[in-house]
């Protein structure tokens, strides 16, 4: 490394006027990203839905109304009403602020059970990746056996068993969210792992007396971190999908609670009173999920070097 | 070949023994399962509780009662010769001591007996059966749209690539899988059910005193349901109708058909096509996964009588015996899905069959 560097500056002193300055793999990305419109527009939606959703006690308290309190009296109130800019649900809630929570919930939801089942996947996957024929053969048997018989049964199936045992609240529902969607991250890793795992500088690791532990996670890992960044974006947009579906059955986040998938449980009822009660929570889920995939897109765009336009 | 489909055929026994296991230790292991429900009754004293339960096989462990909810109480014969013990059942009498023993007649999983719906008393087979018609209409209606208008949109996105068309229905495809099925099939009811009137809000038969309908009646009823499912599998099978056929038109068989002097369309439809059809054939397991998540939400919004809607409705009454039943023919579906839909590509493409 030290060679190649003084060879660089080398180069540098005697061609000053040709010489374009070197960049790493992440800048070029970010140089790409920055050019990039309409990624950037969608993580700007999506940090302002953040801010919105973590800034929702102030709001609430900022016009003075309360995402869980009945008001009599105000039910139903259509779009635009005084004091309610979004109207009312059905026990007179402001909708407005049932939307900011529901959002905070279900983005919470999103970003933990994401978390942890990248955590999850990325562990195995490195590790079932890693070690790869010889005495490790059953270990790898046995989890392709646990990842196809996983992968057998539709997610939103497996959920409905899950919840139908157990008392959903918000952390059970994380912990069988994570359940049920760490094997799509363990499968990539794994896979890219056992691509890097042939490279020249694992191998010139190896050879200079790196632990498995140390490749494992020193060398591999963040040459798969775009890959990761990119899943985990798509992961969190999935996560809040099956949530809000969860939800609407009923079986997901339980009112009073609001999320924004049980806020349209009862929609339906109320088609001709107040459609916006059907309009408003759906749409906060497309805009968010959608800004979830686009930046996942453009970030797996960025990073590959063939893309390059 | 038919080793081929043999070796994948015993793949799939793994599989779905470890779908029973999992979805009968969920159930087994759960706070209040179904079996203790039955011996909540306050009239039982702690002895009658007892025998009650080893009556019912309760206090067994676990790998002993999955054993019996899959092979049944009732023993089993072949060709005359008893081969499966079954369980003698404890009679008990007025008093609430065991009197005798009789054979078990549970038939269990593996012969069709998924036991009795807690709430209706019915065998779960037998209500389930009710169901599956109306979740295949639906199911089968919506996959082969999404292959009849999914495979012509992805094909043309192909051959005009970078054309506005492509762009447009990238950008839609986007949109599609960002949308939650139940919202879409909630927006759909709303425009078309209730502010314009146009189609029924629901259901699968109309309700009338005489039970007559027109064909219409049938048709409205299927086209909101329809159209809801078929957006995923039409988004999912022009995605990848788009990226199969870009992937044969960069390849070298195609460049020497050009340079034979062959026309676009000869190139395209002659040449490139029946290759990049080939891949779809692996897209049957997973769209099927994909129909049978929507139908759940989607007969839910739609009050469509089908399994996904029965299966809504049993976990809300905490009717354990249906879910499983449910849960279970849904699974094995999803397995013969991908079975078959790796089968077909070794049938088309022979490369698959010799690794």
């Amino acid at each position: 490394m030290a060679t190649a560097k003084a060879n660089i500056a080398i180069l540098d002193k005697n061609t000053p006027n040709d010489y374009i300055k070197s960049q790493s793999l992440f800048q070029s990305a970010m140089r790409r990203l920055s050019k990039d419109y309409l990624t950037l527009f969608a993580l700007f939606l999506l940090i302002s839905i953040t801010i919105l959703a973590i800034g929702a006690p102030f709001i609430e308290r900022a016009y003075g109304v309360s995402y869980t309190l009945p008001i009599k009296g105000s039910e139903l109130l259509p779009f635009g009403s005084e004091g309610h800019p979004l109207g009312t649900d059905e026990l007179g809630r402001d909708v407005l602020a049932r939307l900011l929570y529901g959002g905070r919930v279900s983005i919470f939801i999103g970003i933990s059970a994401a978390i942890f089942s990248t955590v999850v996947g990325v562990s195995l996957g490195l590790i079932t990746g890693y070690y790869q024929g010889g005495r490790f053969t059953i270990v790898d048997d046995i989890m392709t056996w646990l990842i196809t018989t996983l992968n057998s049964m539709p997610t939103l199936l497996l959920l409905i068993l899950l919840t139908s045992v157990l008392t959903p609240n918000l952390s059970t529902l994380i912990v069988v969210l994570t359940l049920v969607t760490w094997t799509g991250t363990m499968r990539l890793i794994r896979g890219e792992t056992m691509v890097q795992r042939e490279n020249e500088y694992v191998i010139s690791a190896r050879a200079l007396g790196a632990s498995a532990p140390r490749i494992m996670f020193v060398h591999i890992l963040p040459n798969t971190i775009s890959v990761l960044v990119t899943s985990m974006a798509i992961q969190i947009g999935s996560i809040i999908l099956i949530e809000s579906s969860l939800s609407f059955l009923g079986l997901g986040v339980r009112p009073p609670e609001p999320s924004w998938g049980n806020m349209l449980t009862q929609a339906q009822a109320y088609f001709r009173k107040a459609p916006h009660l059907s309009i408003l929570p759906g749409l906060s889920i497309v805009i968010t999920v959608l800004s979830l995939y686009l930046i996942g897109d453009g970030i797996r765009d960025a990073f590959d070097p063939k893309s390059r336009k | 070949m038919i080793r081929y489909i043999a070796r994948r055929l015993l793949q799939s026994i793994p599989t779905l023994a470890g779908i029973t296991v999992i979805a009968y230790a969920i159930m087994f292991f759960a706070p209040g399962n179904p079996a203790s429900q039955l011996l909540l009754d306050p009239e039982l004293s702690l002895r009658q509780r007892q025998i009650l339960a080893d009556a019912l096989g309760v206090n067994d462990p676990f790998h002993v009662q999955y054993g019996r909810w899959l092979l049944g109480d009732a023993p089993i014969d072949l060709f005359g010769t008893r081969i499966y013990e079954g369980r003698q059942i404890p009679i008990i009498d007025r008093r609430g001591n065991v009197s005798g023993y009789q054979d078990g007649t549970g038939l269990g999983v593996v012969r069709g007996d998924f036991g009795k719906s807690i709430t209706s008393k019915q065998p779960a087979a037998l209500i389930i059966g009710g169901t599956i018609g109306a979740t295949l209409e639906l199911g089968w209606l919506s996959l082969m749209i999404g292959l009849v208008v999914g495979i012509p949109i992805g094909v043309l996105a192909a051959v005009w690539q970078g054309s506005v068309f492509d762009q447009i229905t990238r950008v839609l495809s986007v949109l599609v899988s960002s949308i939650p099925v139940f919202w879409l099939g909630l927006i759909l009811l709303l425009i078309f059910g209730s502010s314009l009137q146009w189609l029924p809000m629901g259901g699968r038969f109309p309700n009338s005193i005489s039970g007559d309908y027109t064909a219409w009646d049938r048709i409205s009823r299927l086209i909101l349901p329809t159209i809801t499912l078929s957006s995923f599998t039409i988004a999912t099978y022009s995605r990848f109708m788009r990226a199969s056929l870009l992937d044969v038109l960069n390849q070298d068989y195609v460049r020497t058909a050009y340079s034979k002097g062959l026309s676009n369309r000869a190139v395209w439809f002659g040449h490139a096509l029946r290759n990049a059809l080939i891949p779809i054939a692996t897209l049957f397991g997973p769209s099927l996964t994909l129909v049978i998540t929507g139908a759940v939400l989607t007969e839910t919004i739609y009050s469509w009588p089908g399994m996904g809607r029965l299966l809504v409705a049993a976990v809300n009454t905490q009717d354990y015996p249906i879910i499983m039943a449910t849960v279970l023919i849904i699974a094995v579906a999803t397995i013969i899905g991908y079975l078959i839909s790796d089968v077909l590509y070794a049938v088309f493409d022979p490369r698959v069959r010799l690794n």
